[in-house]
């Protein structure tokens, strides 16, 4: 071990060095791409460069599916198989590529030239199958796993409207073309408090998938007393079945940009962050260029700038406190609420956190005005509203519409089912989401609306089942998936992911045993009520909501 | 400044920024706690002492929360009484409790089984044995992030151990599970003393229960047979 050659990993974190303990999830990155994977030299120069104890480093190395303390390969393939590219094989596809170069999953060959590993989902479910390969990901790949699209996954955009999503479709928007931010010009001239009450009246929900309204957020992040105020855009886009938010970072980063400033200067924040999830390594390049361009146009500098941060494969740290501590240098586990970020965020001061999406209504609503903004949607869930359409849809892609638009007439834009074949389920909000049937077509995609239908809207996933599949299949990657993600901090999470898990997995092999039903309920509803954060509370939201909808699933086999 | 607010169904009084556990304390009321500890920041990470807090969405940790005017408690709710009761049968699924007798009385009062779980992987691993002055065995560990806590900010500022893995395969570690003597640690024992479950052990204790005889240990720690009384 002695021969490496730290001297590169010196240069390589230089910069992250004033950054003191915030600096090692970049500082780690970094050196991962020194030297393939994260040696005990190599953690150890880190720590002390970044003066962090030694044992604190492990365990962020161990916390991040996406760094890795023991060797790997010079190219790693990471092949999604959860819903919605299982839905298109991809079982088959990882043990095709497994079998061609002859390893097994999360197995390294001989000469330390290649990783396959299974991986959550990758957020591009409406080119189911896919990969990640490197920091290139591999779309559409043929039944025959013979051919594929390498590179950046294209953007598949319609829908009834075209406001948010106006620059998407043909790749990154240069500043030049997205035009001045006007909204932000407007924003300034109308004064920080009057930048909020519009924010407020126009009743902008947050479309990350817990639905708090923005305009609150923003107003106690001003009100709040701190010698530094942050805007984080959580760009954790990790949710099953969710890839929204890839569309508009890479398509329309200046819009992305335009709501943080917004947002910066309404509530009097100099410094922002955008936490992107380590899987979508394609878009970085996008997002520091569109950062460039809008510092030599004035939008950023001395009075507002952004920082990336990539994530290394965690979903908790789309939780926002969670993602603060990984900002932070840390595991990702969620902090004890209240106090909310509003008051004590990031680095402990007030901070505003929003979702992609909720950012890019914010230039939008100071252009139009809330009341114009209110010519879209309805009363209680006003504006346009992007839906992940993916599952056996004959055109899945991203679709925006005013909300209020039915779940049939979503379907419809997407072609319906695919194949001519009956609707079995849809799977909305995600994996942290619920199931809904053929019952619920007619259900408007508002808050309101699913929410009278005990249905939760989430962050717009609408993943298509057709009468063929086998629900507990669905089931069963909900349950690894979970187990796979938990952060490991309260008990009712930590251990239920678990146990759900095992039941899930023996639901889905017909080995079903007396008291299974009761069990995986009691598990259920012991994680909803007691977990610490979203995630372990929705841990079996789409479970308890399949136990509903199709009790024989969970019964013993005589 | 006093708040009176319910508490099953009694009023109870309580002073400014007093948690709902301390409060029940005061008035009787048994809450069963798991990680706290008086020595400790609060985590409220094993939720074993939750209550029902009228117009709350979730059950709320009674360890952290505080008392306010006018609140409706309820410590031992249906739901309260599920999530106690399947989080001590998923703890006695998970890890060896047999050197935690508080939990398995909590246990026998919930009326929780250690068979609810039937094939469920367990934690467990070998006894590291790394060091003159105690073991770590991990198989009795319920992560109530104690030890983690008091070697770094709460106590010691050692920071020798932190975590390895996430979710259920989390464990207790060191720095590239380095043996003790090789990390930072400076043997002060604050981790052994707040350790719930036996999970981390004064050495002389472990080799007492293993069957060795105190002359036995005193020859392994001095290499000279202990002096016969004259």
């Amino acid at each position: 071990m002695s021969e490496i050659d730290l001297a590169p990993l010196k240069t390589a974190i230089a910069p992250y060095l004033s950054l003191g303990r915030s600096g090692l999830l970049p500082a780690l990155h970094a050196a991962q791409k020194l030297y393939n994977w994260l040696p005990e030299e190599v953690a150890s120069e880190i720590a002390k460069s970044l003066r962090i104890p030694l044992a604190d480093v492990h365990g962020v190395i161990e916390f991040y599916s996406m760094f890795y303390n023991k060797p790997v390969g010079k190219k790693i393939i990471r092949v999604c198989t959860d819903q919605a590219c299982a839905l298109k094989n991809a079982d088959g596809l990882l043990s095709h590529l497994c079998a061609h170069h002859g390893i097994q999953p999360h197995q390294t060959t001989d000469d330390l030239s290649l990783t396959i590993e299974s991986s959550p989902c990758l957020g591009i479910c409406e080119q189911a199958p896919v990969a990640l390969v490197d920091d290139q990901a591999e779309t559409n790949i043929s039944p025959d796993f013979q051919q594929y699209e390498l590179g950046v996954p294209r953007s598949i955009v319609d829908g009834t409207l075209r406001i948010l999503t106006i620059n998407c479709g043909n790749g990154p928007t240069r500043l030049k073309k997205y035009g001045e931010y006007a909204g932000l010009k407007k924003a300034k001239a109308m004064g920080r408090l009057d930048v909020i009450e519009e924010v407020k009246a126009s009743g902008l929900i947050g479309r990350g998938g817990a639905a708090f309204p923005t305009g609150i957020k923003g107003e106690g992040a001003e009100r709040a007393i701190g010698d530094q105020k942050y805007v984080v855009c959580n760009a954790d886009e990790s949710e099953p079945g969710t890839f929204k938010d890839r569309v508009l970072l890479n398509d329309d980063p200046h819009r992305v940009i335009e709501g943080m400033c917004i947002t910066a200067y309404a509530v009097g924040a100099t410094k922002g962050y955008i936490y992107i999830r380590g899987e979508y390594p394609y878009i970085v390049p996008v997002l520091e260029n569109a950062l460039t361009e809008a510092r030599e146009a004035g939008y950023l500098g001395e009075h507002f700038d952004i920082e990336i941060r990539v994530g290394a494969g965690a979903y908790i740290c789309g939780e926002e406190t969670a993602l603060f501590e990984s900002i932070e240098g840390k595991r990702g586990f969620p902090r004890v609420k209240p106090p909310f970020p509003t008051t004590h965020g990031l680095f402990g001061e007030p901070t505003v956190i929003n979702n992609v999406e909720t950012l890019c209504n914010l230039p939008l609503i100071i252009l139009e005005g809330a009341q114009g903004y209110r010519n879209y949607g309805t009363e209680k869930s006003p504006g346009p509203k992007l839906f992940c359409v993916s599952g056996d849809v004959a055109k899945p892609g991203l679709y925006e519409v005013s909300f209020g638009a039915t779940m049939r007439e979503l379907l419809d834009l997407a072609g319906g089912v695919a194949d001519g074949k009956k609707l079995k389920a849809v799977l909305l909000g995600g994996a942290a989401g619920a199931f809904a049937t053929a019952e619920h077509l007619d259900i408007k995609l508002t808050f309101e609306d699913l929410r009278a239908a005990g249905l939760p809207l989430g962050s717009g996933v609408v993943m298509v089942f057709d009468e063929t599949r086998d629900m507990r299949d669905v089931l069963k990657r909900l349950g690894h998936f979970f187990a796979h993600e938990s952060c490991g901090k309260c008990y009712p999470c930590q251990m239920g992911t678990q146990r759900q898990m095992e039941i899930l997995d023996r639901v889905a092999e017909g080995r079903v045993i007396d008291g299974d039903f009761v069990r995986l309920q009691d598990v259920g509803w012991t994680m909803t009520d007691a977990s610490i954060c979203g995630l372990g509370q929705t841990a079996a939201s789409a479970v308890l909501s399949a136990m509903k909808l199709w009790p024989e699933l969970f019964e013993v086999k005589s | 400044m006093t708040v009176t607010f319910m508490m099953d169904g009694k009023e109870v009084t309580a002073q400014d920024g007093q948690t709902l556990l301390d409060v029940a304390r005061e008035n009787g009321i048994d809450i069963p706690t798991i990680c706290f500890h008086e020595a400790t920041t609060a985590n409220a990470l094993c939720r074993i002492c939750v209550v029902e807090v009228e117009g709350m969405r979730v059950l709320q940790p009674s360890c952290i929360v505080k008392a306010g005017a006018n609140m409706k408690v309820q410590t031992r709710s249906e739901k309260v009484i599920r999530a106690r009761k399947t989080i001590l049968e998923m703890l006695a699924s998970t890890m060896d409790l047999s050197d935690a007798p508080e939990i398995l009385t909590m246990m026998d009062e919930y009326g929780a089984s250690d068979e609810r779980f039937p094939d469920a992987v367990r934690r467990e691993s070998e006894v590291k044995d790394d060091n003159p002055m105690y073991i770590r065995d991990y198989s009795k560990c319920l992560l109530c992030w104690r030890c983690v806590q008091v070697c770094a900010d709460d106590a010691q500022y050692t920071y020798a151990i932190n975590f390895e893995g996430r979710g259920f395969e989390t464990q207790i570690g060191t720095f590239f599970e380095k043996p003790i003597p090789e990390t930072t640690c400076v043997m002060c024992g604050q981790c052994v003393g707040v350790c719930p479950t036996g999970a981390l052990k004064p050495k002389r204790e472990f080799l007492l229960e293993q069957g060795k005889t105190p002359a036995e240990i005193s020859v392994m720690n001095t290499g000279r047979k202990q002096r016969k009384p004259r």
